[in-house]
């Protein structure tokens, strides 16, 4: 295909509840979409080769690389980004974690680890085991070593790993079914 | 990423129409592995037919005992399903012991049968690579070949095949379900995927349209007791250096049926037939499991680098056995 020919569409992009209509090519990823040309810029690119999990967005409340992601596949979908996670002005209770416990220090990567954070959760609580789960189909503890697996995805150069771990227990320790 | 041409499928028969009928059409599910190769200009192709929206998601009890796993399911979805985790708790750790949470929310079942070799040079356009571009020679096999081939390689070729996935489903005897212009087939595991030989840019034998619709797993009571043990650099996030399947059914003391499958050794999933062999009927334990690892690695051929790997993969099959195999009661 020459570089003449290139294909524009119309795609629909729900994101944060709010619908935004793009003019864009098919091989537009859907996080050069939510920043370059939604304007919501608080996704990160870091790799861009989703070896780095800043990028992370939630689509129907499931974590993913938006740097993986052709936009024009989430058309309809339901995208959350980090500027979507605050409820009336109030922050999640995992934005107010990471604040209190440190869990950054640069900041880039944070936007992606609380989303994906966000995401890890949500996948606990529907009984997913990980790879360092002790049975695949029993009770499984919220510990330190299953956090940390289970945000492999997300790096954080700056190395606040601790802090996460400690925001992430914070946010959600309460809400885990025992 | 060179521009191509998009659309959505909603049936499969018209996305296997629109691929079979350009040859550099390809489909798109989670896009995991596929636009990583076109952001490296390894893929480019003029147009992407969308199947991740097809009905082909459904993970269902078969009637026989076994289970249909739809070729749509995301990773992390089938990794959780009930049936799986109940029947075939090796299946549900090789999909948990790969890539990240995010990823694994991404990537389909059938995508990640057509996952490409993570081998550096096959990635680089700079590189001489046999697969990338046929005829332009291998620079794996002077050069840096740490996580490279040590059964099946041939002189064009010595990448790897990457799937933990992959590495359960040769173990379990899988079946590859595909839908294509003369309709639909069935591919046993085996014959999924191929060793390089002379034409090492086949990964597979899909013929160009070929649709995945499902994977089948035959029902296997004993793959309760199974297990899945990966050895690689990092805790976590990384590919393989070796990877072994081990599904036993032992009792009385005695292995009466084996199953092994071997990741990280070779151009396809490595099943280990002749290990198999010596594990049926031997007394369930490590003397047992050390002559069967000997057996699966009798053929093996190191290169530079990688020599380490034979030995690495003769331990991981003890000691997954050994985990599979329990008490051996």
């Amino acid at each position: 295909m020459n570089e003449n020919e290139r294909q524009t569409i119309s795609v629909n992009l729900k994101i944060n509840s709010v619908n935004h209509a793009l003019q864009i090519e098919p091989r537009v990823s859907l996080l050069d979409a939510l920043r370059e040309f939604a304007g919501l810029t608080g996704t990160k690119k870091g790799c861009n080769q989703g070896a780095c999990g800043a990028c992370t967005v939630l689509v129907d409340g499931t974590r993913i690389n938006s740097c993986f992601a052709l936009a024009v596949q989430y058309e309809g979908r339901d995208i959350t980004t980090i500027e979507g996670l605050a409820e009336d002005g109030e922050l999640h209770a995992l934005q107010s974690a990471f604040i209190e416990h440190d869990g950054f220090q640069c900041g880039y990567c944070t936007p992606g680890q609380i989303c994906s954070a966000v995401g890890m959760f949500k996948e606990f609580q529907r009984g997913l085991p990980s790879a360092v789960s002790e049975t695949m189909t029993g009770e499984i503890e919220f510990s330190d070593e299953e956090i940390k697996e289970r945000m492999s995805g997300n790096l954080c150069r700056c190395g606040a790993y601790v802090g996460i771990t400690e925001a992430i227990h914070e946010a959600f320790d309460a809400e885990v079914k025992r | 990423m060179k521009p191509f041409v998009y659309s959505r499928a909603t049936e499969a028969a018209a996305a296997v129409r629109q691929v079979s009928n350009e040859r550099s059409a390809k489909f798109i599910a989670g896009g995991t592995n596929l636009l990583d190769l076109m952001k490296s200009g390894v893929e480019l192709p003029d147009r992407l037919v969308d199947i991740a929206r097809l009905p082909l998601a459904e993970i269902t009890a078969l009637p026989q005992g076994g289970v249909r796993i739809g070729a749509m399911a995301r990773n992390s979805t089938a990794a959780n399903h009930p049936l799986v985790r109940e029947r075939y708790p090796v299946l549900t750790q090789a999909f948990l012991a790969g890539a990240t949470g995010q990823i694994r929310n991404m990537a389909s079942v059938g995508g990640n049968l057509m996952q490409r070799t993570r081998c550096p040079y096959f990635y680089d356009p700079a590189m001489r690579c046999n697969k990338r571009e046929p005829g332009s020679g291998c620079s794996a096999v002077e050069g840096f070949n740490r996580i490279h081939a040590v059964l099946g390689a041939s002189e064009q070729c010595i990448a790897v095949h990457p799937s933990d996935m992959c590495v359960a489903l040769a173990a379990l005897d899988a079946v590859v379900r595909v839908q294509g212009p003369e309709g639909e087939r069935e591919i046993p595991f085996d014959d999924f995927h191929r060793l390089p030989g002379d034409t090492p840019q086949q990964d597979t034998n899909l013929r160009h349209g070929e649709l995945i619709t499902a994977v089948d797993l035959p029902a296997l009571p004993f793959a309760k007791r199974s297990h899945y043990l990966k050895v690689r650099d990092r805790a976590s996030y990384e590919f393989a250096l070796v990877s072994v399947a081990a599904v036993l059914d032992v009792s009385g003391g005695r292995v009466r049926d084996a199953r092994v499958a071997l990741g990280g050794v070779a151009h396809k999933p490595w099943r280990a037939r002749e290990a198999e062999k010596i594990l049926t009927g031997a007394r369930a334990n490590e003397e047992t499991y050390r002559k069967a690892a000997e057996a699966a690695l009798s053929g093996a051929r190191a290169y530079k680098h990688n020599t380490f790997k034979i030995e690495l993969a003769k331990r991981a099959i003890v000691r997954a056995l050994s985990t599979a195999g329990g008490s051996g009661a």
